[in-house]
């Protein structure tokens, strides 16, 4: 049968199982969403701003390992998008997006609403496609979805022009696809990873350090197995949290900027390094130079051979799916003889429990002001642990990621790579309708949430009963931060006037506001939030101390042991 | 150290682009690049000169592998290889000139392919060197335009790039 390229485009979103698309239509995609208006079988999430839409998406994928969608009309549509693009990139995350485009014959002529998709989203997706003819259409998006889910993730574009999706042609889903140009590798190299076994086993003081790439391939169980089997020391990155139990006593905490003292040392000092799905960032490692003046082996496992020897050479480089290699790392250390250095590893935890001993994530709850720490912990406590936290991007984000303890992967949604602010109330969405049942946190500060407010809208629409926990303290905070360090204390634009009065704003959508003001009311108030509103979106603005930084810390440019401490100050 | 770069990729619309907006993007230096369709014509073979430290070509042969057209990637001066280089030169041709226009020419094994009065074009193929040696040759004063390829490259024997 002809079915038309809108009829299409639907009937491949269906054969991919897709639950939900993330959009907002325009002229270019009128035909699809005539399309989209005639089906039943995913259900499209209107937001207020197409870069919610993507955010949204993408957290749909971080959080449940299925595809997040979007679609969004041609030009403003896809310029509003390219920030969640570029987000979803950096973090690689797995999603399709789908971009409305002029008629073919307009393309080049500066038509209405025209922009050249494919080249402004080009140095931030995985891949792009224009469909310039209707009986490409189904195997271009059998691709995408390929492509954005094989190998490293991200995310794959396809551009359609308008004409093309009223075209008619014959319809069918191609089963399976292989592109000769595309072959991401799966095994590992067995002789490197005899040769890692080896090193592990000889190990006298070592590291596990885990990135996102263990979220991503689902490799975490492999990794608890692994760690747990030797008895390492564990770290993870910002982006890998949740990839190893945070509550497990072999975890030593967040490394890199904001990481802890005993996790940096640990880093800096041992002899073997296991890099799993880490990428060596400079967030993660601080300065090169000053990293390598350790002498140490680095096995590093990773699927994409070109975060491989970037930025610190590496001596066992292993491309692989990560479960696959943890797999058969596992294998080969059941089946050998040898057993790691029970008497060196003893010595190593005694020095890092030294470390432990500093305790950099300490800090002081007074009677009168809020301190950020506390309500993370009072959160984690109150969610038992087991929500599902989004974050925006400043002190507060730093602080989630230290103070709230997670133990699984997948609940821990942030933009660790682009530093995105806005991503936060959109990605407690895309998370929402990935895990219906869930709790709920987006960790936020006043300037990060105004970046995407609209969709307060959505999430009233939608019935979404996010918790926003939004840490203000009336200043863009990490930028002050930065400030005080190292500018003098001249605050340069980082004051946030004018704040709107959160509590109606909120109600003034239809959701239940909050101020708590006094450290007393934190928990109580907490606590009514999820209990009480259990089935609300809550937006509880906690006013916090303006003076509060994030420690320890790592300054730019500097050595993972050449730690700031917050009780050195 | 300079490097030549060999690319099999698939002739899309496009595929250009993501080359050379790798190459920016990365900061990657591009001293030449040249690209044409190969007698499969849903390929492209492209090459392209870099300079830069070991490391630095490696993640360039990286990062052009991780392209999703890109079929196979080559760093040609691994080893045994060939380059080749086009140039066309339009000199003034007139008076004494005209014979030593002509001789030089002769000399380098380039040749005369248009013919004016008052003026020569002249082809001259080879490596960058050997065309460089030639421009050095003549008087400069002479020149009114030259147009270069750019290099490409082939390695020597059984070194064979193909799908
Ligand atoms: C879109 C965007 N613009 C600018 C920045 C730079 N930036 C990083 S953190 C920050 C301040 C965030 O303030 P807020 O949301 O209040 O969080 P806080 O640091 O106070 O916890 C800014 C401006 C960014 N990361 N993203």
């Amino acid at each position: 049968m002809q079915l038309t390229g809108a009829e299409i485009l639907i009937r491949c979103l269906q054969e991919e199982k897709v639950e939900y698309v993330f959009g907002y239509p325009g002229g270019s995609v009128l035909y699809i969403y005539d399309e989209l208006f005639k089906q039943d079988k995913f259900k499209h999430i209107l937001v207020r701003h197409e870069q919610a839409a993507v955010h949204a998406a993408d957290a749909y994928s971080r959080s449940s390992n299925k595809i997040g969608v979007c679609i969004v009309t041609s030009g403003p549509g896809v310029t509003n998008a390219v920030t969640g693009i570029a987000t979803a990139h950096m973090d690689s995350s797995p999603m399709v997006i789908i971009s409305g485009q002029v008629p073919t014959h307009y393309i080049g002529q500066d038509a209405f609403q025209e922009c050249d998709t494919v080249g402004i989203t080009r140095p931030c997706v995985k891949h792009n496609f224009l469909v310039k003819d209707v009986r490409d259409l189904a195997v271009t998006l059998k691709k995408a979805f390929y492509i954005a889910k094989t190998g490293r993730p991200g995310p794959v574009l396809v551009d359609i022009p308008k004409d093309i999706t009223n075209q008619k042609c014959e319809f069918e889903y191609p089963k399976t696809i292989s592109m000769r140009s595309y072959n991401p590798v799966v095994k590992g190299h067995s002789g490197q990873i005899k040769k890692a076994v080896q090193l592990l086993l000889e190990a006298k003081r070592p590291v596990i350090y885990t990135g996102g790439g263990v979220i991503l391939s689902d490799a975490a169980e492999r990794l608890i197995q692994l760690a747990q089997g030797l008895g390492f020391p564990v770290t993870n990155t910002l982006m890998g949290l949740g990839g190893y139990p945070a509550t497990d006593k072999q975890f030593v905490g967040m490394l890199g900027m904001h990481g802890t003292y005993e996790a940096n040392m640990a880093m800096q000092h041992c002899d073997v390094l296991l890099a799993i799905g880490a990428r060596f960032d400079d967030r993660v490692i601080g300065n090169p130079v000053h990293f390598g003046e350790v002498a140490r082996k680095i096995i590093h496992i990773d699927i994409d051979p070109s975060s491989i020897s970037k930025r610190v050479k590496v001596d066992v480089p292993i491309v692989g799916n990560l479960p696959d290699v943890l797999d058969e790392l596992q294998k080969l250390l059941d089946a050998s003889t040898g057993n790691p250095d029970a008497k060196a590893l003893a010595q190593w935890w005694k020095q890092i429990d030294e470390w432990r001993g500093k305790k950099s994530l300490k800090y002081k709850q007074g009677k009168e002001l809020i301190m950020p720490q506390y309500v993370v912990e009072k959160l984690y406590e109150v969610t038992g642990g087991d929500a599902f936290v989004t974050s925006d991007v400043g002190q507060h984000q730093m602080w989630a990621a230290q103070y709230y303890k997670f133990d699984k992967p997948r609940r821990w949604i942030n933009s660790g790579g682009l530093g995105t602010m806005g991503v936060g109330l959109p990605y407690a969405m895309g998370v929402r309708f990935a895990n219906p049942k869930a709790t709920v946190a987006c960790i936020t500060g006043e300037a990060s949430i105004q970046m995407n407010i609209q969709e307060l809208s959505t999430a009233k629409q939608f019935r979404l009963p996010i918790k926003i926990i939004n840490l203000n303290n009336r200043y863009l905070g990490m930028v002050r931060q930065w400030q005080q360090m190292f500018h003098g204390n001249r605050y340069s634009e980082s004051y946030v006037d004018a704040l709107p009065d959160f509590v109606k704003l909120a109600e003034s959508y239809g959701h239940v506001g909050m101020r708590i003001e006094r450290p007393a009311d934190v928990e109580p108030a907490l606590r009514e939030a999820f209990t009480k509103h259990k089935n609300d979106l809550v937006f509880m603005d906690f006013l916090t101390d303006q003076t509060a930084n994030v420690y320890p810390m790592v300054a730019a440019g500097k050595g993972l042991s050449e730690m700031i401490l917050a009780e050195e100050l | 150290m300079r490097h030549i770069i060999s690319i099999l990729i698939e002739n899309e619309a496009g595929a250009l682009s993501r080359v050379s907006g790798l190459f920016s993007a990365r900061a990657f230096n591009i001293e030449s690049l040249t690209v044409a369709p190969t007698e499969d014509a849903s390929l492209s073979r492209m090459t392209i000169v870099s300079t830069g430290s070991d490391d630095v070509i490696e993640q360039i042969t990286k990062q052009l592998n991780k392209l999703i057209d890109v079929v196979k990637v080559v760093d040609l001066s691994e080893a045994a290889h060939i380059e080749r280089e086009l140039m066309l030169v339009k000199v003034r041709a007139t008076g004494k000139d005209r014979e030593e226009m002509k001789r030089i020419a002769d000399i380098f094994r380039g040749r005369i392919i248009d013919v004016t009065d008052s003026s020569y074009v002249i082809e001259l193929t080879g490596n960058g060197a050997k065309l460089d040696a030639f421009l050095d040759a003549i008087d400069r004063t002479l020149i009114l335009e030259t147009v270069r390829t750019g290099v490409s490259g082939i390695g020597r024997g059984d070194r064979i790039l193909k799908v």
